[in-house]
């Protein structure tokens, strides 16, 4: 399973990061094997649009799910229509590692 | 003839602008037909100090796309030129989000199938009537969150205006973005009202970046002026910008604004302070 965690950071022992939008990056993930990336959010700069740049940003790779703060109207759209899956973060999360575990042991709430 | 455009500006809100473009409009009405237009369609406060009575309603619109299922090849390029983001392609559709399209109609020029219509989508509202001394008042007032301003104010400007009008003055929106470029696109003067602060100073240099590009002719109202600022003197003399009136910080005007009264209900005496203004921007703006 694929999945996407916004982060501050372009590592997994930063800080998560509770903007979807205009996170500052991207870590995706293969939850099973713990192979990770960090991608630069293209979307961090756009004045409008944010949400839906970056939402067709993750849409285009495929992942089945997303952990953030918040999801705006237009993102949750975008990634809903493509069935990616949308996590909230928890009061516990800080570093994009404890969110993975969390999302792992299927603590984190559902975005609907 | 075409009437001369005056518009109204100042780099950020609360500077008293609308004090200063709503007194202008009364005092030049008693002698010109004037028509006021209140361009800060964000939100509009013209009527609350002219009280205008509105008799035409007209929808803004602007035209989006939607997109036929069966011609569309899922290619993509609409989504590519869209740099507002209102398009996504999702799956086995092209996703459109009405509140982020700007109506520019690139999606529509792009599409190499032609499956792109385009429909139309309210954005907000465009009122006219006659204020108080019989001059024309117009304004128009966005009702979606989204800020889609310019267009609205393209069609503001647009709105038919009596055929005897000899001045119309624009409120312009406060900031310095490319709503205040549309208001002042076409104008013959604009009035920048300035607060003597470092503040004030600092969105003065941004509004004289636009005027000077635009090539504008304009001029420096000074609000709430407590004694001399010399840096905002110096700047105006070394940018050529001539200070056409200044209006003294006093209680007895912020007290009156906040009352709904316009600066030259306060005080008639700068009625004539107005009309001379008009005489030198006349003679500034056909230099
Ligand atoms: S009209 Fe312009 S803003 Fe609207 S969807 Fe098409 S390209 Fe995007
Ligand atoms: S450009 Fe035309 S054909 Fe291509 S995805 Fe968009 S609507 Fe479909």
């Amino acid at each position: 399973m694929k999945i996407v965690i916004t982060a501050t950071k372009p590592q997994t022992d930063g800080l998560v990061d509770p903007r979807f939008g205009r996170a500052q990056y991207f870590i995706l993930m293969e939850a099973e094997t713990q192979q990770w990336e960090a991608l630069e959010n293209p979307a961090i700069a756009q004045s409008g649009g944010a949400g839906v740049a970056a939402a067709q940003f993750i849409i285009d790779k495929h992942v089945d799910a997303v952990v953030s703060g918040d999801f705006g109207p237009n993102a949750s759209r975008a990634l809903g229509g493509a069935d990616i899956k949308m996590f909230l973060f928890s009061p516990e999360v800080d570093t994009v590692q404890s969110a993975v575990d969390l999302f792992k042991q299927d603590k984190l709430q559902q975005f609907k | 003839m075409k009437p001369i455009q005056i518009a109204v500006a100042s780099g950020k809100g609360g500077t008293g602008k609308t004090t200063i473009a709503t007194s202008l409009a009364l005092s030049l009405a008693e002698k010109y037909h004037v028509a006021y237009l209140d361009c800060d369609v964000e939100a509009p406060n013209g009527h609350l100090f002219l009280h205008p009575e509105f008799n035409t309603s007209t929808e803004a619109v602007i035209r989006i796309p939607r997109i036929d299922k069966n011609r569309c090849t899922l290619c993509g390029k609409c989504v590519e030129v869209c740099q507002f983001h209102a398009l996504a392609k999702v799956g086995k559709t092209i996703m459109v989000f009405p509140q982020l399209c700007h109506g520019c109609g690139s999606c529509t020029w792009n599409c190499p199938e032609h499956a792109i219509e385009e429909i139309p989508n309210p954005i907000g509202v465009l009122e006219s009537g006659k204020a108080r001394q019989d001059f024309h008042y117009a304004h128009g007032t966005l009702t979606i969150s989204e800020p889609m301003a310019t267009p609205i104010i393209r069609q503001l400007k647009r709105l038919e205006i009596p055929p005897q009008t000899a001045i119309s003055i624009l409120d312009a929106p406060p900031g310095a973005s490319c709503s205040v470029v549309e208001t002042l696109r076409g104008s013959d003067f604009a009035l920048l009202v300035t607060e003597p602060t470092p503040f004030g100073l600092h969105d003065l240099g941004q509004m004289q970046g636009i005027v000077e590009e635009m090539r504008i002719p304009a001029g420096v109202i000074i609000n709430r002026e407590n004694g001399d600022y010399l840096p905002l003197l110096e700047y105006c003399t070394k940018h050529h910008l001539p200070v056409m009136l200044r209006v003294p910080f006093e209680r007895r005007i912020a007290e009156g604004v906040a009352r709904g009264q316009t600066l030259v209900e306060i005080y008639p005496e700068y009625r004539q302070c107005f009309l001379d203004l008009f005489d030198s921007i006349a003679v500034l703006a056909n230099q």
